[in-house]
């Protein structure tokens, strides 16, 4: 990084997105201190970053105080890490320091570990590991009672991996997610530098999350950063802050699907945006997502739709209703339908399998429908993460995005969503019910377009056996946006039309 | 007297004469630590075990593997290996009453 003028050569992991948010990796040739709370995912961390490792060429040692050998290769294989392949190979190496079953230790006289360096020595050696790893320090400080010793020797162990010029993780017991570093209380004092997984309970929701408490001599970035474990890749962190506002844009428009929308928006979306849908249920929304998608479909555009509300059927006799033939468009490879309850996943699980369908299907269109039914299964921090790690990525793919957001109430009223995520899109079309002589109609506003002219009007909304009609604006009706309708009369109107004429809108006054 | 309580024998017991025992120093080189450990086990079964012991010092610099085979951490580390069940004893053996009872060996003296 241009910025970083530290000597300090970087390690980079292999571990997705932690890189990013330690500035390049750990720091090389030194040891890193991983602590957590049970649970926290520290073996998994410790054997991805040899696995890594191992996968960039460059062998490891895994030294275990806790599992079996056995057990660790029977359980990271789930991540997809043959270690017994690896060791067959001669990539990775055990150094067995489990409790065994009948191995009860009586200490008389004083002793070293000098046992336990000469086999990790050894293993180094035999395997030429560049990496090491230790999981984990509570188990050894709690069958040899005596502290200062247990401390002294692991000083010793970690300044003899340093002569090697090795890279290590040590993993750590904390019984807390917050105070002290370490259990013992000593383990911080090894290292130089620490790294702090959570595994939080907020509003009944777990979340990890991965903080760098310090790179001595060195920089990376603060804060804690949400990771989740997956199987088939173990760790992926989301370096959420940690995202550059880089994205190209460009002036390319492209149709919505509706020719009136279109002209609204001073013609059409622009290629890399972000389009925020917002109505109450029934206002539309769907409706919008499935014309946006037809259209792309029309000009040979992939489409990916991510139904969080409706199944798979339900939206393919909806848009049959409108005259949009989803099966048709799949078969022609032109559009993905991945429909999924929010519940079934977390958030940051979500965000990951996402970003692997669009990788996967390469869309020049995303919709999203509808982005407020990920509200439920989130915190509001959690959710906002997801989506500014959403928009970003789909940014990036430089691909238009649609989102839906459904409004609690019926009439007027915003949603968590909107409040959260509106600074982030580039356009906002609103779909609101109005009131009007005893009936309820649609009325549709762009409320926003970034980098464009755009038409002010609310104008009608209709929907019919053909798709969306946009309509004349309401003109004798005002109060729509906040659900409070007052009827003006035309004579008024008039009036107010002379006072505020708006030169740019050609549309006004009308009839 | 064939059938004897091998985990916790009596200490006015006399230990079965036939009995052989078969002990593993783990040490690191000419460290003093392993030094005192050696000599302290040695002058032990001199006085407690005459003629029914071998012991094996084992280098963990020279052999490393062999540390691997027996789960060695920590030095010096004494293992009973005969007679059953095995028995590890950590430290450098400075303490001989305690010793004795950590290894089972009846004392014949009051």
């Amino acid at each position: 990084m241009a910025t970083d003028v530290s000597v300090i050569e970087r390690l980079p992991t292999g571990i997705p997105g932690f890189d990013h948010i330690a500035n390049g990796g750990l720091p090389r040739g030194r040891t890193t201190l991983v602590s957590g709370t049970a649970g926290s995912a520290k073996t998994v961390f410790a054997s991805q970053f040899l696995a890594a490792g191992v996968q960039l060429g460059e062998a490891g040692v895994f030294v275990t105080f806790e599992e079996s050998p056995a057990a660790l290769r029977r359980n990271m294989l789930g991540f997809g890490w043959n270690i017994a392949e690896w060791e067959e190979q001669g990539r990775w190496a055990f150094v067995d320091a489990s409790p065994q079953a009948d191995d009860e230790l009586m200490i008389m006289g004083a002793y070293d570990l000098s046992a336990l360096l000469a086999r990790i020595e050894h293993a180094v050696r035999r395997v030429g590991a560049t990496r090491v790893s230790m999981d984990s320090l509570g188990a050894i400080f709690n069958r040899l009672a005596d502290t200062r010793v247990v401390r002294n020797e692991l000083f010793r162990i970690v300044t003899s991996l340093k002569s090697m010029g090795l890279t290590a993780v040590i993993t750590a017991e904390r019984t807390h997610e917050y105070g002290d570093i370490g259990r013992y209380g000593v383990e911080e004092f090894v290292t130089d530098d620490v790294v702090i997984l959570r595994n939080l309970l907020e509003e009944e929701k777990r979340r990890r999350t991965v903080e760098i408490l310090k790179f001595r001599g060195t920089s990376h970035q603060k804060g804690g950063f949400p990771f989740t474990v997956i199987p088939g890749q173990g760790i992926v962190v989301i370096p959420l802050s940690a995202i550059e506002l880089k994205q190209r844009s460009s002036n390319v428009r492209i149709s919505s699907g509706s020719p009136e929308l279109d002209r609204m928006c001073g013609g059409g979306f622009f290629r890399d945006s972000i389009i925020l849908v917002s109505g109450a249920t029934g206002t539309g929304k769907t409706l919008m997502s499935t014309t946006f998608m037809a259209s792309g479909a029309l000009r040979g555009e992939r489409s990916l739709l991510f139904a969080f509300e409706e199944s798979r059927d339900q939206l393919a006799r909806n848009a049959i209703g409108w005259g949009v033939d989803f099966e048709q468009m799949e078969q022609d490879g032109l559009l993905r339908v991945v429909c999924n309850y929010p519940e079934v996943t977390g958030l940051e699980d979500q965000l990951i399998s996402i970003q692997d369908e669009i990788l996967r299907f390469r869309p020049q269109r995303v919709a999203i429908d509808s982005l407020s039914a990920l509200e439920r299964v989130s915190t509001i921090k959690g959710f906002r993460e997801f989506v500014i790690g959403l928009t970003s990525f789909i940014k990036h793919q430089e691909m238009a995005g649609l989102y839906t957001s459904t409004t609690p109430t019926l009439l007027g009223g915003t949603s968590i969503t909107e409040a959260h995520i509106s600074t982030i899109t580039d356009s906002i079309i609103l779909l609101r019910y109005v009131e009007l002589f005893g009936e309820m109609r649609r009325g549709l506003t762009v409320l926003k377009m970034r980098g464009s002219a755009h038409d002010k009007d609310i104008r009608e909304f209709s929907i019919d056996g053909t798709g969306m009609h946009i309509g004349r604006p309401f003109r004798n009706i005002s109060g729509i946006l906040s659900g409070q309708f007052t009827h003006v009369a035309p004579s008024e109107i008039e009036r107010l039309s002379a006072l505020f004429r708006d030169e740019d809108n050609p549309l006004l006054p009308e009839g | 007297m064939s059938e004897q309580n091998v985990s916790k024998p009596l200490p006015d017991l006399p230990t079965d004469k036939s009995e052989f025992w078969i002990l593993r120093l783990y040490v690191a080189g000419h460290a003093m630590r392993s030094l005192t450990a050696i000599a302290n086990l040695q002058a032990l079964c001199e006085e407690h075990l005459p003629d029914r012991y071998h012991i094996e010092v084992i280098d963990v610099i020279e052999d490393p593997e062999r540390a691997s085979t027996d789960q060695i951490l920590a030095l010096p580390t004494l293992i009973r290996a005969l007679p059953p069940p095995v028995r590890k004893i950590i430290g450098d053996l400075s303490n001989t009453e305690r010793v004795l009872v950590g290894l089972e060996i009846a004392q014949h003296s009051h």
